[in-house]
C-alpha cells in the first residue's frame, strides 16, 4: 500500500511517499521501523498508543487500532498536528 | 585544559559555542535540531567526545541523538528511554520526553542516566544507544505512589532531575523528583530511600508525604562530596553526609528577595562556595527575577551568608528567569559562571559571578546549559 509521510518524518524516510507491506495498521508501523529504524516510537508511543498529536488515516478514515486490517491497495496517510507555539 | 564549548538546548533546538582561551569570544556553531525542543544536552567528560541531545517535537515522541564528532553528524538512539508494556487492563506510563541526561561514573565508561517525564530512571551502558529502565526505582511500588502523575508536577509534567553520581562510588546515587522529594541509592539503583528530612514544604502541607517534596535542583561537591546543596521549591539546603538532616541556609538571603529558584551551581574545588539565581516565588508565583531586577546570589561560607552579584546584568525591567538546568559553572582556575534565560540571552561572568556579560541573545527559551571541555 501507499504510505504517505508527514515533513515531520521525511528524515526517516527521505520520501513523502512510501510502499509499505503489511496485514494491519500495527505490521505496517513495523514493517516501517524496519526500514526506517526510529520511526515507529516518534508517531506511537511504549503502550501501543497513537502520541496525541499524531494521526493515522485508512483510505481517509482516521484510525487508532493498530489491528485494523489493511489490504494491499489501501492508501495510509499518517499526518501531525502541529500544537503551540 | 582542552578548550570549552558551551551547550545551549532550548525550546527549538540546539546550539553549541565554542569559547575562545580567555573565554570572551565564542563561535557558534548551531541551530542543531532546528524546531526540536531540547530538554538537555551534554558531552561525556569521560571521554570528551560523546555528545547526547535529549529530543522531542510538539508532535513526535522522544528520541535521543548522538554525536561523536561534535555535532557535524548525529545518530539516533536505537532504544530511547520508553516504559515497559503495561499488563492488559492496566494502563501504562508513556515517556514523555527526556528532561534529564548524566554520564555515569569515570569507572563506568559508556554508562549514563536519563531522568525523564513523567518520573523515570533509566540507564545506558553503551553511551547512549540502547536505555533500560531502573526497574528498581520505576517498578518500586512505594516510588509508584510518590511519583507523579499527569495533574502533578511542574506545568509541563513531573521530572525526574539531578541525577547525581558520587564521584567515589559509581554504585552512590541521589535524584530529585518535582515533586515527589530526595532519594538515595547505594547499590546503583537497586533499592532506594527518601533524603527529605529538614526540607520544609507548602504550608498546611504534611512533610511526611513524600511526594510533596518539590526539590527544584541537587548539586554535589566535587571538592568534598559529602556535601550537597538544593534549591528547593520551599527554600535553599544544604546537607552534610552522614547527617540525613537538611538545614535551610537560605535564610540567609535577603528577605526582599527570597530563597525561591530554581538552578544551584557549586564551586568545582571550593566546597563551601555556590550560587543561586532566585526568582519570585510570591503570590501566583510569577517565577521571573524579583522585581525585575536579575542577580546572583553566592555564598562563601557554606549559606551562612549571601552576596548579591548583578554587576552587567540589567538593572531594572528584566522580567525573565533561569531554568534548573539553564545555569552552570566551568572548571578554570578562576571558575567562570554561565545563564540562560528564558528569553533567550546567555549571560556569562569569567570572575566567579563578580561581573556578567551578555554572549549570546535572540535565541529560543533556554532549557539547558552544560560546559563541555573538549579532547
Amino acid at each position: 500500500m501507499n504510505v504517505l509521510i508527514p515533513d515531520v518524518l521525511k528524515s526517516y524516510t527521505g520520501a513523502a511517499q512510501v510502499v509499505a507491506e503489511a496485514g494491519t495498521v500495527g505490521e505496517l508501523f513495523e514493517w516501517l521501523d524496519e526500514h526506517y529504524p526510529g520511526i515507529r516510537f516518534r508517531v506511537i508511543d511504549e503502550q501501543d498508543r497513537f502520541r496525541r498529536h499524531m494521526r493515522c488515516f485508512v483510505n481517509g478514515i482516521q484510525t487508532f487500532d493498530l489491528g485494523a486490517i489493511l489490504s494491499p491497495h489501501d492508501d495510509v496517510v499518517i499526518l501531525q498536528a502541529l500544537s503551540g507555539g | 585544559m582542552g578548550a570549552l564549548a558551551l551547550l545551549v538546548a532550548t525550546k527549538k533546538g540546539a546550539w553549541i559555542y565554542h569559547g575562545d582561551d580567555a573565554r570572551r569570544q565564542w563561535q557558534v556553531d548551531g541551530p542543531h535540531f532546528l524546531g526540536h525542543v531540547i530538554h538537555h544536552l551534554v558531552l561525556d567528560p569521560r571521554d570528551r567526545v560523546t555528545l547526547l541531545a535529549a529530543a522531542k517535537t510538539g508532535h513526535l515522541g522522544p528520541t535521543i541523538f548522538r554525536s561523536t564528532d561534535l555535532g557535524k553528524t548525529w545518530s539516533e538512539a536505537k532504544r530511547p528511554p520508553a516504559f515497559a508494556k503495561a499488563p492488559v487492563g492496566t494502563i501504562g506510563r508513556s515517556v514523555d520526553h527526556t528532561f534529564w541526561l548524566t554520564p555515569g561514573h569515570p569507572s563506568e565508561p559508556g554508562v549514563w542516566y536519563a531522568g525523564t517525564s513523567p518520573h523515570g530512571l533509566f540507564r545506558s551502558e553503551d553511551g547512549g544507544v540502547n536505555w533500560e529502565e531502573v526497574s528498581g526505582l520505576n517498578d518500586n511500588p512505594q516510588y509508584r505512589d510518590w511519583m507523579g502523575g499527569p495533574q502533578d508536577g511542574t506545568p509541563d509534567g513531573p521530572k525526574l532531575h539531578s541525577v547525581l553520581v558520587d564521584p567515589r562510588d559509581a554504585g552512590h546515587l541521589y535524584i530529585g523528583m518535582s515533586s515527589g522529594g530526595v532519594h538515595e541509592s547505594r547499590d546503583a539503583g537497586k533499592s532506594w530511600a527518601p533524603l527529605v528530612e529538614g526540607l520544609e514544604i507548602v504550608a498546611g502541607m504534611d512533610p511526611g508525604q513524600i511526594q510533596f517534596h518539590d526539590p527544584h535542583c541537587l548539586a554535589i561537591c566535587a571538592a568534598n562530596p559529602d556535601r550537597l546543596y538544593q534549591q528547593n521549591h520551599c527554600g535553599i539546603y544544604r546537607i552534610d553526609r552522614p547527617s540525613d538532616q537538611w538545614r535551610r541556609i537560605g535564610r540567609a538571603m535577603p528577605a526582599a528577595v527570597g530563597d525561591i529558584g530554581f538552578p544551584i551551581v557549586v564551586h568545582p574545588t571550593d566546597a563551601d562556595t555556590a550560587w543561586v539565581f532566585p526568582m519570585d516565588g510570591t503570590d501566583v508565583w510569577p517565577r521571573t527575577s524579583p522585581g525585575g531586577m536579575p542577580a546572583v546570589y553566592r555564598t562563601r561560607d557554606g549559606g551562612e551568608s549571601w552576596q548579591r552579584q548583578d554587576a552587567g546584568l540589567p538593572k531594572s525591567h528584566a522580567w525573565w528567569t533561569v531554568l534548573r538546568q539553564a545555569m552552570t559553572g566551568d572548571t578554570c582556575d578562576q571558575p567562570g559562571l554561565y545563564l540562560g534565560t528564558t528569553s533567550g540571552s546567555i549571560w556569562s561572568s569569567v570572575d566567579e559571578g563578580a561581573n556578567w556579560s551578555m554572549l549570546a541573545e535572540h535565541l529560543p527559551s533556554i532549557y539547558a546549559l552544560e560546559i563541555g571541555v573538549l579532547a
